[in-house]
């Protein structure tokens, strides 16, 4: 166990942008830390729930809608070529935002400027279908979040909410996930908090998630208010945890306990 | 929306014993959960799974609301002739899906 | 807890167990580790109609400390031929403390090659899970697997 004193040092250094809290020969999937049964369900598509997500997606993403009666395939053809790498590069910088936004909100953005459609709610069936269908083209590419020059003051914030204590428990997200990883929460295993494989089919949820709504929940667990879905702090926090990440495998879309 | 996974080999050799893997999207709301305001949620499961091998029926189970959301099912069948596995799904609301895959058998 | 001075605690709950029983008490939520509570014995009675349930070749895996008790992979394996005159009729599976004693009826035929089938299924609580084969003779046979499930640390509101 690492001495107090490690906690309160990454405090007094949060405002540095450190993608190294955990030395890189360290770290870790969260797919490491489960055990063969549930590995298993993610090492074969027919046997990882997270593909239903997927099919969907494929589904929409051939689908003709909104005003332009357009599909993702009109602009962007097969997905298994044009789509390989993306998501490993989100969240994402978008001009018109002058702000990062991630997969989900891209997949929005596509539908109200370019189909002219409604944006879909986030966590809804399709939303998380497309972002799955999406995510699994870049299945194996390492991630690459956070290289773009533009989005260093956002990783920093992101950053820094990472180590800012919150809640009525007092705690940041690294006392858990820098600090205690290798340790236990009742029964259920601390990780790194590599979102390698969002979306991800969580056994406690028996549903695809996105990392958001993880984000939301480990917040809520330390009984802190949760941001809205959407929210810039939720973004700068998916972006500082992916650039965290940098290099490692995408595994969407995942499966965890 | 609902998707169906099926995993069955597209060749075997006659006689040869093969695994066939089946994952269906479905909430199997149990019944047993309530709201946060109290109200029950009504229980909305696949009571029911069948597979047919060319029009026989070579395996069928009954589901109960212990069943995880997603259902999967794995079970095996001797390869004896090519033919069409069918495969379907039925449940409460009137829930109802079919899937269907070939095998070549030589 | 005041308790009468000579009734200890394992008494009163093998007298608890043994009116559930009897049917005299619906649902109880102690009983001694080995009793069979009423629910789970007349789901089983449902499926045997009375005969004789032989321990033995039925294989049941579960992983005995399982991760999170809404997904449970769980494989249930009959050693036991699969030919026209002596195969496995059907595989019953149940459990002691879920709400619902029923988890699934598989049935199969000779045509099955091989009695094994596999599924995932919720567990609410640590318990014991049952499954019985019926064979083409018409006997029963049994396992049963006791399993640790594990709660969660963060868990959220699902509804």
């Amino acid at each position: 166990m690492r001495p107090f004193g490690a906690i309160a040092a990454a405090l007094l250094t949060a405002s540095a942008v450190c993608a190294a809290e955990i030395p890189q020969a360290d770290r870790r999937s969260g797919y490491s830390f489960m055990k063969a049964d549930t590995k298993a369900m993610q090492d074969e598509d027919t046997a990882n729930p997270g593909m239903l997500w997927v099919l969907d997606g494929e589904a929409l993403w051939k689908r003709k809608l909104g005003a332009a009666n357009k599909a993702c395939a009109d602009c962007h053809g097969d997905a298994r070529t044009s789509m390989k790498g993306i998501a490993a590069r989100y969240p994402a910088f978008d001009k018109a935002a002058g702000r990062p936004i991630d997969l989900e909100q891209r997949i929005n953005s596509c539908r109200s400027n370019h189909q002219q459609a409604t944006p879909l709610p986030f966590e809804s069936r399709e939303l998380l279908a497309l972002t799955a269908f999406v995510s699994r083209q870049s299945q194996g590419t390492p991630i690459e979040t956070g290289a773009d020059p533009q989005l260093a003051p956002f990783i920093a914030r992101g950053g820094e909410r990472y180590m800012q204590r919150q809640g009525q428990l007092n705690l940041a997200c690294a006392n858990c996930h820098d600090d205690n990883w290798d340790k236990k929460l009742v029964g259920s295993a601390i990780t790194q908090g590599h979102p390698t494989g969002y979306p991800l089919y969580r056994l406690e949820w028996q549903s695809l998630g996105s990392l958001q709504r993880r984000l939301r929940a480990c917040i809520t667990g330390i009984r802190a208010q949760a941001y809205d879905y959407g929210a810039p702090e939720l973004v700068e926090l998916e972006l500082y945890l992916m650039s965290r990440a940098r290099g490692m495998a995408m595994e969407a879309p995942g499966v965890r306990p | 929306m609902a998707s169906a996974l099926i995993n069955v080999p597209a060749k075997a050799k006659r006689g040869d014993i093969i695994e066939i893997k089946t994952l269906m999207s479905h909430i199997m709301e149990t019944g047993y959960r309530h709201t946060t305001t109290g109200e029950a949620v009504p229980r909305n499961i696949i009571t029911s799974f069948t597979c047919r091998f060319n029009g026989n029926e070579i395996f069928r189970a009954d589901l109960f609301p212990a069943i995880a959301a997603n259902p999967f099912i794995t079970f095996f069948t001797t390869a004896a002739e090519s033919g069409k596995f069918e495969f379907e799904w039925t449940g409460d609301k009137g829930f109802s899906e079919t899937a269907s895959a070939s095998i070549t058998v030589e | 807890m005041q308790q009468p001075p000579n009734s200890s605690r394992r008494q009163f709950l093998g007298l608890a167990g043994g009116a559930a029983a009897l049917g005299a008490i619906p649902v109880i939520t102690v009983r001694p580790a080995e009793a069979t509570p009423a629910m789970l014995a007349s789901a089983i009675q449902n499926v045997t109609a009375g005969a004789v349930v032989h321990t033995g070749k039925v294989k049941l895996d579960i992983p005995p400390l399982v991760e999170n008790g809404n997904t449970v992979p769980m494989m249930v394996t009959v050693a036991h031929p699969m030919a026209p005159e002596d195969h496995v009729r059907s595989i019953h599976v149940f459990n002691e403390k879920n709400p619902q004693p029923n988890i699934a009826n598989f049935y199969l035929g000779p045509h099955s090659g091989r009695a094994q089938v596999s599924t995932r299924i919720r567990l609410a609580d640590s318990q014991k899970i049952v499954a019985i084969a019926k064979l083409s003779d018409g006997s029963f046979w049994s396992a049963s697997v006791d399993v640790v499930v594990t709660l969660a640390a963060c868990t959220e509101e699902v509804i």
